[in-house]
């Protein structure tokens, strides 16, 4: 049944994004944007790590295009619940998982979908890495997004507006992305920094996929990134289905 | 006739910043079996609450209540597939069409991909959506998007239906249309329909018993002539007069029994 019903709102909400072409690719344009303006600054510079520095930006603008992505998720269940969409979905007999499951699914396809674009465009810039570990990035930004859709979902049930909903969202997403390294590897910063940077799961994500794309799949960071990741997304799944259990919203 | 809905104390308390609302303070209500009943009240009475409730939108946070049989609390989904419920503001899509939005809402009822199909054709005919089907949600007109809405709540023959507010924003014409579906819905299928309304008049025309709430509890209840005859002062008193004096919010007039506020 779960299965079931999964497929069937997954499948609802993929027909729905693919209606909106334009949106699919727009939200891969900022990560584009930085790899074209952005990477082309790095190539000379020392970053400190093995492999080139497209081995280095890459990895840290997929987790930008998921970060950003997926935290904005809910502004869409913000419109449905206006509509009675969610309402009208909820009163059937439909697995409030599968009312989860299926839309943070559907959020990770469009993002792999737009990570592949991405990484077809680096490596036209530039990007040699290892066809395994370019995989294995594909899995670290799926597993961000269904986590962090899933808690972008659960905070838009339970706010009204979209005028609440964003302020939350920028506050939260900015600090992380700085200090998750993505654009620059963080070792190159003081220690306090360095610290600061460990104590949010997005450092250990860029640390893993930085560390597929030189072809180092057994490191402690890979090992690291896969416990956050996997983590991550199991406490936020389970969240986000309790609030589509109970929301009074 | 058999009581399909059945609800005793229930409640509702939300907490805000403010402290606790009591927006249900302990309704006691039984619906039968085939019976059109309108629920009334001022905004904020908790008409809406009390519809959430009873379809398992929203826990109650006090009492008991059973649709066709099934409690609240212990069989939410045996609630869910007994009943169908079309909310204020609807519930489409605007990028999806007609048939769509009718396949997946059966499929969502666990019917197989092509009884999802027919019935959506079966409902599109009965709902005269046919022409509609290939159009995507967003171009219907008010009147036809709450055909479709009903034809969703449908999807699963419930044997109860419930519509809040069904005709808000509704020209005369689609609200005529909407009224004689309802009927239509009791008549030919038996089914029991609860539905909220502010337009007394609606409520006087199509339903067979009243029940007007007021700030949380039932202030009364019964047939719109019982009603007028006992709130109202005469049977041919208006449901504008009963109501108000129900509520205790009008002038009060000569005959009205005040109510306990």
């Amino acid at each position: 049944m779960l299965l079931h019903d999964t497929a069937l709102i997954y499948g609802r909400y993929l027909r729905q994004s693919l209606r909106s072409r334009f949106a699919l690719l727009f939200g891969v344009l900022m990560p584009l944007l930085y790899l074209l303006f952005f990477g082309p600054l790095l190539t000379r510079l020392p970053l400190g790590r093995q492999g080139s520095s497209w081995q280095v930006l890459v990895p840290g603008l997929l987790l930008q295009l998921g970060l950003f992505g997926a935290s904005f998720a809910g502004f869409t269940v913000i419109v449905e619940k206006g509509q009675g969409v969610v309402e009208r979905m909820r009163v059937t007999p439909v697995s409030r998982l599968a009312l989860l499951l299926g839309r943070v699914l559907r959020d990770a396809t469009v993002f792999v979908f737009q990570a592949v674009l991405l990484v077809l465009a680096a490596v036209a810039m530039g990007l040699r890495a290892p066809l395994p570990g370019v995989l294995i990035g594909f899995a670290f930004v799926a597993l961000l997004t269904i986590s962090l859709a899933s808690l972008s979902y659960a905070l838009a049930m339970n706010v009204r507006t979209p005028q609440e909903f964003g302020p939350v969202i920028n506050a939260l997403t900015m600090p992380s992305m700085l200090l998750s390294g993505l654009m620059l590897p963080m070792t190159l910063g003081p220690a306090w920094l360095d610290v600061l940077s460990h104590l949010t799961p997005f450092r250990y994500l860029v640390d893993a996929v930085r560390d597929a794309y030189v072809g180092s799949y057994t490191s402690a960071h890979m090992l690291y990134g896969v416990l956050v990741a996997v983590g991550l997304a199991a406490l936020s799944v389970t969240v986000g289905t309790r609030v589509f259990r109970t929301a009074g919203a | 006739m058999a009581a399909v809905i059945t609800a005793a104390g229930l409640a509702r308390t939300f907490q805000t910043k403010r402290g606790p609302v009591q927006a249900v303070r302990g309704i006691d209500l039984t619906v039968r079996e085939g019976e059109i009943l309108g629920l009334l009240g001022p905004n904020g009475a908790g008409k809406t609450t009390t519809l959430r409730m009873l379809t398992t939108l929203l826990a109650p946070t006090g009492g008991t209540a059973t649709v066709a049989g099934r409690d609240l609390a212990t069989d939410p989904v045996g609630v869910r597939r007994a009943c169908g419920y079309v909310a204020q503001s609807g519930g489409i899509d605007g990028q999806i069409t007609v048939r769509e939005e009718l396949v997946t809402q059966g499929r969502m009822y666990r019917l197989t991909k092509s009884q999802a199909v027919d019935r959506a054709e079966e409902l599109a005919r009965e709902l005269d959506l046919v022409e509609l089907l290939d159009r995507r949600t967003a171009t219907l007109s008010g009147g036809q998007r709450r055909r479709l809405d009903v034809a969703m709540a449908l999807t699963h023959r419930p044997r109860v239906l419930f519509l809040d507010e069904p005709t808000t924003g509704l020209d005369p014409g689609s609200r005529a249309d909407l009224w004689n579906l309802v009927r239509r819905l009791r008549d030919e299928h038996g089914t029991t329909v609860f539905l909220t309304t502010h337009y007394l008049d609606e409520a006087d025309a199509l339903s067979d018993r009243l029940v007007v709430v007021d700030r949380g509890v039932v202030a009364a209840e019964g047939t719109p002539s019982a009603l007028k005859l006992e709130y109202g002062g005469s049977i041919d008193a208006s449901l504008q007069d009963t109501f108000l004096a129900i509520t205790g919010r009008g002038p009060a007039t000569a005959h009205a029994t005040p109510v306990a506020v």
